[in-house]
């Protein structure tokens, strides 16, 4: 008997902007001028809202930052598909998405302060706690998708964010494999910056994308310019109609770069090269945007200065905040262990109590 | 409602929670490996996909870290699920979404989330099982902040601590073991949550108090009714909930004995047993007429031959040894 084939897949890439944000025209989405701008803005606010906790670490009133710089376009092109009755399950660089999504900013300031409270979201917003393991969002991602299809929702999807690293990790496979067989609402939006910490993709996996993984698990899935806001926010529409409707998974690969390091505790000179960094400061997701606007007469420097001092003030006010909150009472640290505090813990909170009276 | 007199052995007693809690509650699923098959999870499983559905029963793929994980989300969304680990050993694959998640999220947020999911473990000891399919994880759970773990050793409490731990709003690592799937009694034919963190005095007694839980609870209701006959009189606590441990009850007893034998079904060192005992000495020093002593199995794997097994594992002639020891080193 010949050999058959029995599967076959194709994984595809999409791009709209070149880098000089020349855009395929037949691709450009269909939106009105406005939300092309809007698109924009939300990068601008959270590459503003970046740049001041990373000065605020430099001057010690922040404890670590991962920065997104670099990720603006993934972040806003999701971002701007994503509803009100969408649930997020975010990894640690997921600020830009947060923030556009609804969640205060100086909660996610006070988070990397190291502050409990920054989790006490605004009821409206459905986002998990930051969860650290790496690769645990998707499995918690898929088991909300689970849990809203139980629910009979025809709009509401979950979003599970993972980075090139966690596809290294079982939860990544095991998340796919799981949503798939229940055909989970879920979203798994992997933003591929290149560099887990100091190990280049090219380390991480034979693989030469991490979209074609997808097929493995009967799953579509797509790469993206992930420094091409249009792109994202195209790619993103058809993933997240596809989810919406039922169909199960959808997996989408940002292709970006991390611009910063790890976080402000790393120093990646010592282990990428300053013209691979030179490279894709050239790509800029912001700089390629703000050029395909204004080419199209849509925005110029004149109101993007308008807005950058709209957005500083709200992240100077943002900040206002942060600094103005009182310190949690030491108590605390035992108040939200469970529900109710069990007989051991209220004699641990007594002598805790005891031990900082003054 | 209730019928008098109806008895229902350890696993329909489970089952019959399931039943009750899922109608009364539609957030509440079940999910994990062969939820389907008799083969896995006995007879706690009945006839639940048929009433409930496939959306609320999951039979799920050979992923213990992917149901858990996932549990822990649906959780977090709104959702009550009970994971069941119809081994315990596997539930080693998904330490990660029960310890790192599910116990911290609560404590992490500042109070804003919380993870009501039912971790099921299910010992299965003896029968030639051998190492990866015999172990009895109890104390490492405990050990964890922000869990709740509860061991039953009847049929009755199988039931009321089930339903308790599916409607507490923190994770409850709910153990039991299939030497229990024997047991038969009556049990309430309502729904009723036996509550979290209360032990129950089986028998009353005066010489010695044998602190158990799970399948040492009998066996150490077995060597009182031994003890008896050589006229030491031997009160027996079975623990029920481990974490939060039930001190109160144990510190009183011991106050009233002067001495203790804690029986735990885990390995000796650093398990819960040890804790109790420390409690026991902290709490009763000026009252104890000689240090407590534990059984516990001994610091190995479980064996796979029968021979071994009959040595490895604790019953009530260890129970009864020790007390006999515990009374004759008595200072009083």
């Amino acid at each position: 008997m010949p050999l058959k084939v029995v599967h076959q897949a194709v994984t595809e890439r999409l791009e709209i902007l070149d880098k000089d944000g020349r855009a395929d025209e037949a691709l450009v989405p269909a939106l009105p001028g406005e939300e092309l701008v809007r698109l924009h803005k939300l990068m601008l606010r959270m590459r503003r809202f970046d740049e001041k906790a990373l000065t605020l670490q430099r001057q010690g009133r922040m404890g670590t930052w991962g920065s997104l710089r670099g990720q603006e376009a993934c972040q806003a092109g999701l971002a701007a598909n994503l509803r009100r009755e969408d649930w997020l399950a975010p990894s640690f660089r997921e600020h830009g998405v947060m923030i556009s999504a609804g969640v205060s900013m100086h909660q996610v300031y006070a988070i990397w302060r190291g502050d409990e409270r920054g989790h006490l979201f605004p009821a409206e917003v459905h986002c998990l706690p930051v969860s650290v393991p790496v690769g645990s969002q998707l499995l918690h991602a898929v088991g909300v998708g689970m849990g809203l299809g139980l629910r009979g929702e025809k709009s509401a999807v979950a979003v599970g964010f993972a980075g090139d690293g966690a596809s290294s990790e079982g939860d990544f496979h095991e998340a796919l494999n799981f949503g798939g067989v229940f055909k989970a609402r879920t979203l798994f939006f992997i933003q591929n910056n290149q560099w887990a910490i100091s190990v280049p993709f090219r380390k991480q996996t034979a693989a030469a994308t991490i979209a074609q993984r997808a097929h493995g698990y009967g799953l579509p899935g797509v790469q993206v310019d992930g420094n091409d806001v249009l792109a994202v926010y195209a790619a993103t529409r058809k993933a997240l109609d596809h989810v919406r409707a039922g169909h199960g998974p959808y997996l989408v690969e940002c292709l970006t770069y991390r611009m910063e390091n790890h976080t402000t505790a790393d120093d990646h000179t010592r282990y990428r090269k300053a013209e691979e960094v030179a490279y894709w400061r050239e790509r800029d997701p912001v700089d390629r945007m703000r050029r395909f606007l204004a080419a199209r007469k849509l925005w110029d420097e004149a109101r993007e200065a308008a807005y950058l001092e709209e957005v500083a003030a709200e992240v100077e006010g943002a900040v206002a905040l942060l600094e103005s909150t009182p310190k949690a009472p030491p108590t605390d640290i035992v108040d939200y262990m469970y529900a109710r505090r069990p007989w051991f813990l209220e004699e641990q909170r007594a002598e805790i109590a005891g031990r900082v009276a003054p | 409602m209730s019928s008098p007199g109806r008895r229902l052995g350890f696993g329909l007693a489970i089952n019959e929670a399931f039943h009750q809690v899922m109608e009364e509650d539609p957030s509440v699923v079940l999910i994990g490996q062969g939820v389907k098959s008799p083969w896995y999870v006995g007879n706690t499983c009945n006839g639940l996909v048929a009433r409930f559905g496939e959306r609320r029963v999951y039979d799920t793929p050979v992923s213990e870290n992917a149901v858990t994980g996932a549990a822990v989300g649906a959780a977090l969304a709104g959702l009550r699920p009970v994971v069941v680990h119809p081994r315990m050993d596997f539930m080693l694959y998904a330490f990660d979404p029960i310890i790192n998640e599910a116990a911290n999220w609560r404590y992490m947020s500042g109070g804003a989330a919380h993870v009501p999911v039912v971790f099921w473990g299910i010992i299965n000891r003896a029968g030639e099982q051998a190492a990866q399919h015999s172990q009895a994880l109890h104390s490492v759970f405990a050990h964890v902040p922000g869990l709740k773990v509860v061991a039953p050793s009847t049929p009755r409490d199988a039931k009321g601590l089930m339903v308790a731990a599916i409607r507490d709003d923190d994770p409850v690592v709910f153990v039991d073991e299939r030497w229990l799937y024997g047991g038969e009694e009556e049990v309430p034919t309502e729904v009723y949550g036996t509550p979290i963190g209360k032990a129950a005095i089986r028998r009353e007694g005066t010489d010695v108090t044998l602190v158990a839980f799970s399948y040492l609870a009998p066996k150490a209701l077995e060597a009182a009714a031994v003890l008896a006959k050589e006229g030491i009189s031997a009160e027996v606590i079975d623990l029920r909930t481990l974490k939060p441990l039930d001190a109160a009850t144990v510190v009183k007893s011991v106050s009233k004995t002067g001495r203790a034998v804690v029986c735990d079904v885990g390995w000796r060192t650093g398990g819960i047993g040890g804790e109790i005992a420390a409690q026991i000495t902290e709490a009763c020093w000026a009252g104890l007429k000689a240090a407590p002593v534990r059984v516990a199995l001994p610091d190995l794997p479980a064996p796979a031959s029968r021979s071994l097994e009959a040595a490895y594992y604790p019953g009530a002639a260890q129970v009864v040894a020790a007390a006999r020891e515990v009374v004759a080193r008595g200072r009083g």
